[in-house]
């Protein structure tokens, strides 16, 4: 018996049990990528426009951190400036969690030894993921370079670009495949390959800021730190300037590399086992641990620190590039009249701040229903069983969860309009005073996460089978909404649907009450359609 | 006043009747075995008398509150392992057991670092690092660390080892001198004949027995093996007596504990030598209840009892054991059936 033995087999297996997944990342990624290539080409649509956006791009060290180098005024190249980030990290940590589900996390649920029992080789089981899941980013690009062409764009461009964003998806492949061997825990696995993620992200940032601008002002040539991140590559491959067809080797040579150490890894490991070892924890809980606040603090408090991290750094860049935000406005109309869309009202850079300030609600949105949804997964596990059998009553146990969730929105969304307060008053000369007025700003978005937290919990109590889908897709809505409700012209009363659309969006115009209140209420109702339902239906169900 | 009083319980998820009129009475001070088939509806009705289910139809009363009107009020007096253990995987198994435990209203920290002790548990270890038997003895630890009138104990030990499984009883035993009471759902049939004063057997959601072992073992028969000087005949006239045949000089047949008595007077005119007399063994007694058809699994079951070596492999089932020498079975031979 070989070590790949039975290869084909698991291949199978794993297409099966992700049948769904892969079509909606195989689909959804070029259809992505068209809808962005066809909204850029709208507001960027002539040399004028697109030479103005080059040099602000090539000038702004925010854009540079965040959209990555540009190259050129090829309305291709602005097309990967404004989606390539985007798209590569939606492959990234796609990658990433497909290889741990499939490898680590079988381990972890005892899948693994079933199989393993089986007239199956050592490597089969990670071979057979990696088989699907590089399938999965090539089959990906060939249809993004396609929804490209599709868009108007010219082939070669095409193709570098799709091919640029799928050997992200195979580096990171590479990378799991690692991390998968490390962690004893999936969620270590996933931990670790997303840090490296994150990472990634920091150098390639770093190396397109330290870099230089050329001489007509219009490209960015990175530094080294930029090559030494598998995110930084897809920018140097120069999609629609001059491909450099001989960068896409290096993801290549990851893989090769990646699937070398993996193999070697798992050859001197014990099923199971990982090279590192799980931490121990106290033998006594803590009195502040012994309660469901404490429990739910607990619970929440490493998303919580990874969400604020995260939200401060976004914060703090979208503040300082307010100031050159008014240089890209001067520069671009249509980009202008976009934001105006977004944000309403008349002054520019209070339309900017409303519209960053509302785009982080909703982000902030996705930390509810994570937060929330956790009573699910308790509910799924069993947990919840264990714990609604102590003389704990379900309505205390859910009210924890939402309190919990909603002081964490309220942090949050302090902490977003503070570090954007920040970054507009340290260009602008004041910090403080700013800090403190879009920190308020900030809060007065709370009403509508409140309305989300609402809707979770209805959903959770009427229908909790389809909590995940549900709440997903009910901010998915909000989102789309929001942010391409006003662009698509969408009827008013579509886009009253979302609680986003009723938040006054201060600082662009005045502060309202009755919205707000109108808001709370609504909340209120939702949340005790919610609680209700829940005191009344079977545990678990 | 009894424990837990069930009557007509109904309870359907969609078209499934997982509930159907099952009856459960469980006296104060009784440790109550509670057995049945896979999916015959144990954990559902544990879960309604839990609090966590909301009956259709019947009645069930625990401590003499309703289990769902009254659950929080309830659970203060009452402690639970469920079946399939799992917990919050980034606490520790020690900070699990403290927070159910205070969650319940609060715990014996001595007692809860004796059991820790007494299972070997390690209580800085992540959840998620247990096996199932260690999770397993996490909420075991959390349940007997708190003192409650009513221990409902969903299957357990089916992760535990002997040793483990001998604590595991010992702690059932203290629980039960203190004058608490214990529903034990359970496969392991030493252990419900070692723990139980009574048991209700359930099947596709019904009860179909219930009461101590030796009662039920009244309603199993008996197996029966005799020499004899003379070649025994007239057998298959009396009542209650089945399987008759003959194997080397030696009548092999099952008879009814209630016709007992009228077959030693047919086989003493034959010139008794040798008797061998084999109470069913609880095995036997699930098997008839356990398999599809009853009536099937009742004669089938000295195959059963064959395979398993039968006279001498009762001590599989535990059958020699504490309970079984109250057996209705007084002809059995002293030394227990063996030959």
């Amino acid at each position: 018996m070989s070590a790949l033995t039975g290869t084909t087999r698991l291949a199978r297996l794993v297409l099966r049990r992700d049948r769904i997944r892969l079509a909606i990342w195989i689909l959804g990624t070029p259809l992505l990528g068209y809808a962005l290539a066809g909204s850029v080409a709208g507001i960027y649509p002539d040399q004028e426009a697109r030479l103005g956006y080059a040099t602000t791009s090539a000038s702004s060290l925010v854009a540079r951190a965040f959209n990555g180098p540009i190259h050129g005024t090829d309305l291709g190249a602005v097309v990967v400036a404004e989606t390539y980030v985007t798209l590569a990290l939606i492959v990234a940590l796609l990658s990433t969690f497909a290889v741990t589900r499939h490898t680590r996390q079988n381990e972890e649920t005892g899948r693994a030894e079933l199989l393993g029992a089986n007239v199956v080789g050592r490597y089969a089981p990670l071979t057979a993921a990696l088989l699907v899941i590089v399938a999965a980013n090539t089959l990906a690009a060939v249809l993004l370079a396609v929804a490209l062409v599709g868009a108007g764009l010219p082939l070669a461009g095409s193709v570098a670009a799709a091919a640029a964003i799928g050997g992200v998806g195979v580096a990171f492949t590479a990378i799991a495949a690692v991390t998968a061997q490390l962690s004893v825990t999936s969620r270590g696995a996933n931990a670790l390959a997303a840090a490296t993620v994150g990472l990634s992200f920091v150098l390639r940032a770093a190396g397109d800021v330290l870099g230089d601008q050329s001489a007509d002002g219009t490209r960015v040539r990175s530094a080294w730190p930029s090559w030494i991140s598998p995110l930084g590559w897809g920018n140097q491959v120069r999609a629609f300037d001059g491909e450099r067809w001989w960068v896409l080797a290096l993801p290549v040579a990851l893989l090769l590399a990646g699937v070398a150490l993996a193999y070697a890894l798992a050859e001197r490991r014990d099923q199971g086992a990982g090279l590192i070892a799980p931490r121990r924890g106290p033998a006594i809980g803590a009195p502040r641990l012994l309660s469901p606040t404490g429990l739910a603090w607990r619970m929440q408090r490493g998303t919580l620190l990874g969400w604020a991290v995260g939200l401060a750094v976004l914060g703090f860049s979208m503040g300082i590039a307010g100031d050159e935000f008014n240089d890209m406005i001067d520069a671009n109309p249509a980009a202008a009249e976009a934001i105006n869309a977004m944000g309403g009202g008349a002054d520019l850079i209070n339309a900017y701040l409303a519209a960053m300030l509302g785009f982080f609600a909703l982000t902030i949105g996705a930390y509810v229903v994570q937060a929330l949804l956790r009573v699910r997964v308790d509910e799924a596990d069993g947990v919840l069983e264990a714990a609604l059998a102590t003389a704990v009553s379900r309505t205390r146990w859910l009210g924890t969860q939402v309190l919990a969730a909603t002081l964490g929105a309220v942090a949050l969304l302090l902490l977003a309009g503070v570090t954007t307060g920040l970054g507009y008053g340290i260009v602008t000369g004041d910090p403080l005073g700013q800090a403190v007025e879009l920190g308020g700003a900030a809060l007065l978005r709370l009403p509508a996460l409140l309305v989300v937290a609402g809707v979770v919990t209805a959903i959770f109590g009427l229908l909790p089978r389809w909590s995940v889908v549900l709440s997903w897709t009910a901010l998915l809505v909000f989102l789309l909404l929001g942010q391409l409700g006003a662009v698509l012209e969408l009827p008013q009363a579509a886009l009253n649907v979302s609680p986003y659309t009723h938040v006054p969006a201060v600082p662009a115009v005045d502060p309202a009450a009755l919205p707000l209140l109108v808001l709370a209420a609504v909340a209120a109702a939702l949340l005790a359609v919610g609680v209700a339902a829940f005191r009344h239906r079977d545990v678990p169900s | 006043m009894p424990v837990i009083s069930i009557g007509n319980l109904v309870k359907t998820f969609g078209a499934i009747r997982a509930l159907d009129g099952l009856d459960l009475h469980v006296e104060q001070g009784e440790v109550h075995g509670f057995l049945g088939p896979n999916g015959s509806g144990k954990s559902t009705t544990i879960r309604i008398l839990l609090g966590l289910l909301r009956r259709d139809s019947g009645d069930a009363q625990v401590l003499g509150a309703d289990p769902w009107r009254d659950a929080v009020r309830l659970h203060r007096r009452l402690a639970y392992v469920p079946g399939d253990v799992s917990l919050w995987p980034n606490l520790t198994g020690g900070e699990a057991i403290d927070l159910l435990g205070q969650l319940r209203g609060g715990l014996d920290r001595r007692r809860r670092d004796e059991l820790l002790h007494r299972f070997d548990l390690d209580p800085t270890r992540r959840c998620r690092t247990y096996s199932k038997g260690n999770r397993q003895k996490v909420a075991i630890v959390a349940a007997f660390s708190s003192p409650v009138e009513l221990y409902v104990l969903d299957e357990p030990t089916s992760g535990l080892d002997p040793l483990m499984e001998a604590v595991f009883q010992d702690e059932v035993r203290r629980v039960k001198q203190a004058g608490a009471t214990v529903l034990l759902s359970s496969h392991v049939l030493a252990e419900v004949e070692a723990l139980c004063d009574r048991v209700s057997i359930i099947r596709e959601g019904r009860t179909v027995e219930s009461g101590t072992l030796t009662e039920l073992r009244h309603l199993t028969r008996t197996a029966v093996t005799v020499e004899t000087a003379r070649p025994v005949t007239g057998l298959d006239a009396l009542p209650g007596v089945h399987d008759v045949h003959e194997v080397d000089g030696r009548t092999h047949l099952e008879v009814e504990p209630a016709h007992l008595d009228e077959l030693l007077g047919q086989l003493i005119r034959f010139g008794v030598r040798a008797l061998t007399s084999t109470p069913p063994t609880l095995e036997q007694l699930f098997l008839r209840h356990y398999g599809d058809d009853p009536a099937a699994a009742a004669t089938g079951a000295p195959t059963a009892a064959a395979a398993s070596g039968a006279p001498s492999g009762t001590a599989a089932s535990g059958a020699p054991a504490a309970g079984s020498s109250d057996a209705d079975a007084q002809v059995d031979a002293p030394q227990g059936g063996a030959r």
